[in-house]
């Protein structure tokens, strides 16, 4: 027997200090579709509780539509359930290339290649566009996905601080000799949901010979006039090099990413990126539930609307109530607490009255920023919103925190 | 050695302060306190290397050395007594 005591060991005391550190991720099990209400056992083996959902990435309220539903069906029909296949050996059907047109279509670029996910997008194309003559220069506060994908590539890395263009041109200039300057940013920050100023880098980029690469993950379908994501906001639409996008959130939820910009970035992709040669595609049933995502977003912005509706109502909400939030435009509202205690103990009162948001602290935000993040979504309706917002000022009094600025907070419960 | 220590608190604050009211001294944990995270820390390796002329193993370059200006001062001390 390989696994002995001495390395089940090792990792029973990992997994004691991941637990005392406060760390330990625990799963809820939701027993209904992925909506704004929904059944959910927590702790383990309790009964169910119905409560709003207001931490998922269902932007849109597409996870569980209809007609999303119907189309998955109809693909499951037609095109079967699994590739058993990478794509270049005989793991592509129509509808694959069909998804990748629309795409491209939608996101106004010069093609895109499909991937397993947009985790899988993001470890495989900096390996296969650089080399260690090139240099990567991200935001310090980009996904941890694009970290891992820039830890695999051969190219040389520098980071500036967040959103500051003034450091970022100080890491172009630093940088000048280099074969190819790749610039790296999320479109909408996931933990803080401010967007990136896509214009001011395209400026610089184009100044300084750079590309430019945006992971829109928590933008597609939703930010700019007809949701074409953050560079549509930003007027910048055809300028962006390269987006990596994903289908795990607006887009219907299910699974799936993709690269999408110059044709021949997506044709290096398609020779020379690991998780597309070596991992099958996305499975025929969710293409089709995302070919019906795009149909139904392209006929009208009815739901990215309702979406900015619900997120102004949010907003102002908790800002009336005194709470201290993170500034933005987009559907992610961090209420900020700062401490980390707090953050777990205020999530556990608004869970006990029905109201699902979970606590986030060090390491996953930094150190003294302790929050509870939101996610709106077009699945809500009023009455979610107001009952969850009565929530948040019933759990805000209790805790006395209410109209208190970042300071008292700190005063109050230390970092 | 003050000049020294001035030299990286001042790159330090530079390159890493988000938030003006972070205060950072000679003693303040950088990388376990998240307040640089290990990724950017090479950017810090980068520019002590250059300024002070030395390499660094990347084996020796590790966050508990880099987590203060005075371990870094340390560290560099120990190199330049060596050449």
């Amino acid at each position: 027997m390989s696994y002995s005591n001495k390395v089940k060991e090792l990792y029973v005391n990992q997994l004691k200090d991941i637990k005392s550190a406060g760390i330990y991720k625990e799963e809820r099990f939701i027993h209904s579709s992925q909506a704004a209400d929904i059944d959910v056992e927590f702790p383990r083996g309790s009964n169910l509780k119905n409560v709003i959902n207001m931490c998922a990435n269902n932007y849109l309220g597409l996870s569980s539509h209809p007609e999303v539903l119907k189309a998955a069906h109809e693909g499951l029909d037609t095109r079967g359930y699994g590739m058993s296949s990478v794509r270049f050996i005989c793991g592509t059907q129509d509808i694959h290339r069909e998804l990748e047109n629309k795409v491209t279509e939608f996101l106004g670029t010069e093609d895109t290649i499909l991937f397993p996910s947009c985790m899988d997008a993001n470890a495989g194309v900096f390996e296969a566009l650089l080399t260690s003559e090139d240099i990567m220069i991200s935001d310090r506060l980009v996904h941890a996905s694009i970290i891992d994908g820039m830890r695999l590539c051969s190219a040389e890395h520098d980071t500036f601080k967040h959103s500051n263009m003034q450091h970022l041109e100080q890491k172009l200039q630093l940088h000048a000799d280099k074969r190819i300057k790749m610039v790296i940013t999320d479109g909408v920050f996931s933990m803080d949901g401010d967007l990136a100023k896509l214009d001011e880098m395209v400026d610089l980029c184009e100044k300084y010979d750079a590309l430019l690469f945006v992971d829109d993950s928590h933008s597609s379908g939703f930010i700019g006039k007809t949701g074409r994501g953050t560079h549509e906001h930003c007027g910048v639409v055809g300028k962006i090099d390269i987006i990596t996008t994903t289908f795990g959130k607006a887009l219907g939820g299910a699974s799936g990413g993709c690269v999408s910009g110059r044709k021949e970035i997506v044709e290096m992709c398609r020779q020379k990126a690991r998780p597309y040669l070596f991992s099958n595609t996305i499975s025929p049933v969710v293409v089709a539930g995302v070919l019906r995502v795009f149909d139904i977003l392209s006929g009208s912005t009815e739901r990215r609307d309702k979406l900015e509706k619900n997120t102004i109502f949010w907003r102002k909400g908790l800002t009336e109530a005194g709470f201290v939030l993170k500034e933005g435009d987009s559907p992610i509202v961090p209420v900020m607490l700062f401490n980390a205690k707090l953050s777990q103990d205020f999530s556990k009162d608004l869970y006990d009255l029905g109201i699902y948001a979970i606590g986030f602290f060090f390491p996953v935000v930094p150190n003294g920023q302790a929050r509870i993040r939101t996610q709106i979504s077009a699945g809500h309706e009023m009455h979610h919103l107001e009952k969850a917002l009565d929530a948040f000022i019933k759990v805000g009094k209790k805790y006395g925190i209410l109209g208190l600025s970042k300071q008292e907070i700190i005063d109050k419960y230390g970092l | 050695m003050e000049e020294m220590k001035d030299m990286v608190l001042n790159y330090v604050i530079n390159e890493y302060q988000e938030d003006e009211d972070d205060e950072i001294t000679y003693d303040t944990p950088l990388i376990s306190s998240g307040f640089v995270d290990s990724f950017s820390m090479v950017s810090l390796k980068v520019f002590i290397e250059k300024k002070f002329n030395i390499s660094i193993p990347d084996e020796e370059a590790t966050p508990e050395a880099f987590d203060s200006v005075n371990k870094i001062v340390d560290l560099v001390n120990g190199y330049l007594e060596k050449k």
